[in-house]
């Protein structure tokens, strides 16, 4: 008896207290948008691009008269590329500004911090980044690339195109690179390439002394079976790769380098002459010729006021995710989290290249695969795309672990992790 | 009524420049087929290449191969030339064509200067114009198939280089074709080393060949040789198929490939040796570069000093700075850069030395923590002036490649010139601190500041000059790391672990324990790497680093001396 007044009691409680908060929302007459991208420290450097692009966003839809009548009003934190900061900032975004929808994170790293408070408090994140796999969460949108739409795609097309028999896997010391690798290393078995014929590298952050490296992927590379690299160099590495391989000789012809990390903005700030002919593989380039495509490209370099700047393909991806939010709630008529992920799944939207996304009900969407040649402008020409949509896929098929797990977020499965063999969902999304 | 007369004399305008350009278009393809160049051969290949501007690549590709046949056809060395030139430009990202009559021309840099000019018969067309012109797309397949077609048609050049890259290049792919052409050259080359070549390039062929005799004749020849191919085909006559049967059924002449085999495996892990130990003097120099700045200002003066790393960072964004200043002459801004890194990052030095360091003498902790706080102001303030993104520093010419040495051996240019740069700097701070007035002083004040003020030295300028002097060769190893690595805000951060374990290793204040101690942790790092990984190495020597330190704290070559207790 007791108890059960006790409970009355924080129930009406509660009641009031979503009903003052209700009131407050309606006094403000806006929806509010988080922006979650590191403005400072080491990932600044890409995320402040997405910062632009979602305040570009918002200007636009602002506009066009708003969500559901009210004006979108954008909250701006700085997470400063420190990984438990992101969690702490999400907490602050959730419970004291109360945004309705975040749009955030770059490296792995720092959305598995926001993972559990995202989910604690029911928020709602769009993740725009090509990332490893292996995840599915009830809150999480990730409108980026999973490995099967870019790696294994790659992977097709320097096997059948370029007819490459041997492979050199290298890739930053950390979580993307190393499950990527995983999953191209089980992939490339299960197609028949021998042990001996794969050499997997990896290097510290920011490495600059590729000599050793390079030497080695030269001798590898002289046996006289074509070979190729798939990097998944993270950003800054890079440019002292690229150099290193022009010096040492090895050309784009001899030995190509595919890599996923290396788009239109990391071009910009370097000499691209020892990169033209090396390839990367994204789902959006800045040279696709398409009238979405242009407009886009006009109205950001007319928003951050320089002509110079480039797009890129995270930028596509936090244009895509922010249409399909904007696009749900209309459809929900509330920003409510749980209606409005309900009526993400299944929602179109156009992509810059042409062609529509659609977001799957593992939350991850559909897109064409393009690779494209590093030209000397630092623009990438295509040169191979995937004939439809690539439907993302949350867990991979390659991995003995993750073989027979899928996501489905639909009623009656609901769940992000749940095995096909066994009908169990185990509730650990990621 | 002015209207319409305006609109008439815009219509008769128009219909001007229409007439004119048809004119044109009708007279232009003849003019060009028949008097613009010399000989009929000449116009004959311009006008098989006029439908290379706006051809995709599957028809570049054929129209490259028409070409070729075309020239090999018409026996003409003029025609070899004019097409190995064009297709080298074109391999190159240099073919462009004029957007209104579709001439092909090649971009050329001429003393600073992008100028045009036409490649059937070299007359310059003037400066170039980028709005007039569009570059013709190559990629990578248009690429191989270019430099096979350039290696085919001047295997019978007059420099001897061209013909040895040729052959290097034909033997990649020993189709009939070629063989057929190197026998042909074999017999008209005069050069030696251009017809050794060629003789491997053919016993690689006879490898292949169906009589056991000339097989192993072949591997006879071919024994001691280092060109990857030879190393490559050998392994794949001694491998063992699915079947269990030898790739080479002949036993002795596998016999005889393993002998081969054996002698170049020697000399491909002598010559592996010779590469690491390069390899670990390069990374030894850039430590030696960026550490011994910093050996002065902590090794001498005693201070912590954390904005080490974005000193050198300062001296790479000068570089950025000169070259951006005068983009026509980059190798010149990288050279220019260097007394003016040494410039600006000196005279930061000066500032932080007299804004702070000199407020918190004897007072390690405090240092350390003020010199960490300008290291994130300058870092933030680059951030602001310059963007936070990587800026862009071109390598010149001079410091690209490598200097191949022989077909396993190679030393990159800009390696080598770092590694000098890093010697030359290493040299000049050893005389200033042994045999100026200013080392003496700071000898002096380092090692007792109160009788060194006593004697009359003023002891704030000659810390002020110190730290001076240290920033700048951190300026100077920012400059050489521009070469290196990217030009960003946290470029400093990279390295500035890295210098402070040289100089501790090396033992504090003392320039030849910061050369030891650059050169063996390059060296250690480098021996490393290839069993370990680029991850393990590092820990591996930063482990061994922290036992050392344990068992002499004072590093290899320790400061002896009353003034060191």
């Amino acid at each position: 008896m007791n108890k059960s007044y006790l409970k009355n009691i924080i129930a009406s409680a509660v009641l009031v207290g979503s009903l003052s908060l209700a009131a407050v929302t309606q006094a403000a007459e806006t929806i509010k948008v988080g922006v979650l991208h590191s403005l400072s420290g080491t990932m600044a450097i890409s995320e402040t691009t997405l910062k632009d692009t979602v305040l570009m966003m918002i200007e636009e839809q602002n506009k066009k008269g708003g969500v559901l009548g009210k004006q979108l009003e954008p909250v701006v934190v700085d997470p400063a590329s420190n990984w438990p900061l992101f969690a702490e900032k999400t907490r602050e975004l959730l419970s004291k500004d109360k945004v309705d929808v975040i749009f955030g994170c770059w490296t792995s790293v720092s959305r598995k911090s926001v993972l559990p408070v995202i989910e604690e408090l029911n928020g709602l994140m769009f993740y725009p980044v090509q990332y490893e796999g292996e995840e599915s969460s009830k809150n999480v949108f990730y409108t980026g690339a999973a490995p099967n739409q870019q790696a294994i795609p790659a992977v097709d097309y320097l096997m059948n195109d370029l007819g490459v028999k041997r492979w050199v896997l290298a890739g930053t010391d950390y979580v993307y690179p190393r499950t990527t690798n995983k999953i191209l290393e089980a992939y490339l078995k299960a197609k028949g390439v021998a042990d001996k014929d794969i050499m997997i590298n990896y290097t510290p952050f920011g490495h600059s002394d590729w000599q050793g490296i390079v030497s080695d992927i030269k001798k590898f590379g002289s046996a006289g079976k074509q070979t190729a690299v798939v990097s998944t160099i993270n950003g800054d590495a890079n440019v002292p790769f690229y150099k290193e391989l022009g010096n040492q000789g090895v050309s784009a012809e001899d030995i190509p380098v595919v890599a996923f990390s290396v788009g239109e903005e990391e071009l910009s700030g370097i000499d691209t002459k020892p990169l033209v002919g090396h390839l990367a593989a994204w789902n959006y380039f800045q040279s696709v010729e398409s009238d979405a495509n242009s407009a886009f490209i006009k109205q950001w370099k007319t928003f951050i006021k320089d002509p110079k700047r480039v797009t890129n393909d995270p930028m596509e991806a936090t244009y895509i995710g922010f249409n399909m939010w904007v696009k749900a709630v209309e459809k929900a008529g509330t920003t409510k989290v749980d209606a409005v992920e309900q009526a993400l799944i299944g929602i179109t939207s156009p992509n810059l290249t042409g062609g529509m996304a659609v977001m799957n009900k593992n939350h991850h969407l559909s897109k064409p695969v393009l690779i494209g040649e590093i030209q000397d402008d630092g623009q990438l020409e295509v040169v191979w795309e995937t004939d439809g949509l690539v439907v993302g896929d949350a867990w991979s098929d390659f991995l003995p672990g993750s073989k027979n797990i899928i996501a489905d977020w639909t009623k009656p499965t609901r769940c992000g992790n749940y095995n096909v063999k066994t009908s169990k969902c185990s509730g650990q999304d990621f | 009524m002015l209207l319409k007369a305006l609109s008439r004399k815009v219509d008769l305008q128009f219909v001007f420049g229409m007439l004119g350009i048809l004119l044109f278009s009708v007279i232009s393809p003849s003019v060009l087929a028949e008097s613009s160049y010399k000989t009929p051969d000449v116009n004959q290949l311009a006008s098989l290449l006029s439908d290379l501007p706006g051809a995709n690549f599957k028809k570049s590709a054929l129209l490259i191969k028409k070409a070729e046949g075309f020239v090999k056809g018409a026996a003409n060395p003029e025609l070899d030339e004019v097409l190995s030139g064009l297709f080298k430009a074109y391999l190159e990202g240099k073919l462009y064509f004029n957007k209104s009559d579709k001439q092909l021309l090649i971009l050329e840099e001429i003393d600073g200067q992008l100028s045009l000019k036409d490649p059937f018969n070299n007359a310059l067309s003037g400066k170039a114009n980028k709005k007039q012109i569009k570059k013709i797309r190559v990629n990578n397949r248009l690429r191989k198939a270019l430099r096979k077609s350039i290696a085919r048609l001047t295997l019978f050049h007059p420099h001897q280089e061209v013909r040895l890259s040729a052959v290097g290049q034909l033997m990649q792919k020993l189709s009939d074709e070629n063989v057929s052409l190197l026998r042909e050259a074999q017999e008209s080359e005069k050069s030696k080393p251009v017809r050794e070549k060629i003789d491997v390039a053919l016993a690689l062929f006879a490898l292949d060949h169906a009589e056991p005799a000339i097989r192993k004749q072949a591997v006879t020849t071919l024994a001691g040789n280092m060109e990857p191919a030879v190393k490559a085909k050998l392994d794949a006559m001694l491998s063992v198929n699915e079947q269990g049967e030898y790739l080479e059924p002949s036993k002795a002449v596998r016999m005889e490939a393993q002998s081969a085999l054996a002698s170049i495996d020697l000399k491909r892990s002598i010559y592996g040796f010779v590469e690491t130990v390069f390899f670990g003097l390069s990374l030894g120099s850039v430590l030696l570069l960026v550490a011994i700045g910093l050996s002065i200002t902590f090794g001498v003066m005693g201070v912590i000093n954390m904005a080490h790393g974005e000193l050198i960072m300062l001296g790479a964004y000068t570089t950025y700075v000169l070259q951006s200043l005068m983009p026509n002459h980059i190798g010149l801004a990288v050279l220019l850069s260097i007394p003016a890194a040494f410039v600006v990052s000196g005279l930061v030095g000066v500032g932080i030395e007299r804004g702070v360091i000199q407020f918190l003498k004897e007072r390690p902790l405090e240092t350390l923590l003020a010199t960490f706080g300008i290291s994130l102001i300058l870092q933030q303030t680059v951030r602001t002036i310059f963007s936070p993104l990587n800026r862009q520093v071109i390598t010149p010419e001079w410091m690209s490649g490598a200097l191949q040495i022989n077909p396993v051996l190679s030393l990159t240019y800009n390696r080598l010139y770092v590694i000098l740069f890093s010697l030359i700097v290493f040299t000049l701070l050893l005389l200033i601190m042994k045999r100026t007035v200013l080392g003496l002083y700071v000898r002096a004040v380092s090692q007792n500041r109160d009788m060194a003020k006593a004697m009359g030295i003023r002891s704030e300028w000659v810390d002020a000059m110190t730290f001076g002097l240290g920033s700048g060769v951190a300026g100077l190893a920012g400059v050489a790391l521009s070469q290196l690595t990217n030009v960003g805000p946290n470029l400093g951060q990279a390295y500035i672990i890295d210098s402070f374990m040289v100089v501790v290793f090396g033992g504090v204040g003392n320039l030849w324990g910061t050369l030891v101690g650059g050169l063996s942790l390059g060296m250690a790092n480098k021996f490393l790497e290839p069993a370990t990984g680029a991850v393990l190495a590092k820990i591996i020597v930063l482990v061994a680093l922290v036992l050392f330190i344990q068992k002499r704290p004072s590093g290899l070559f320790p400061q002896k001396g009353r003034s060191v207790e």
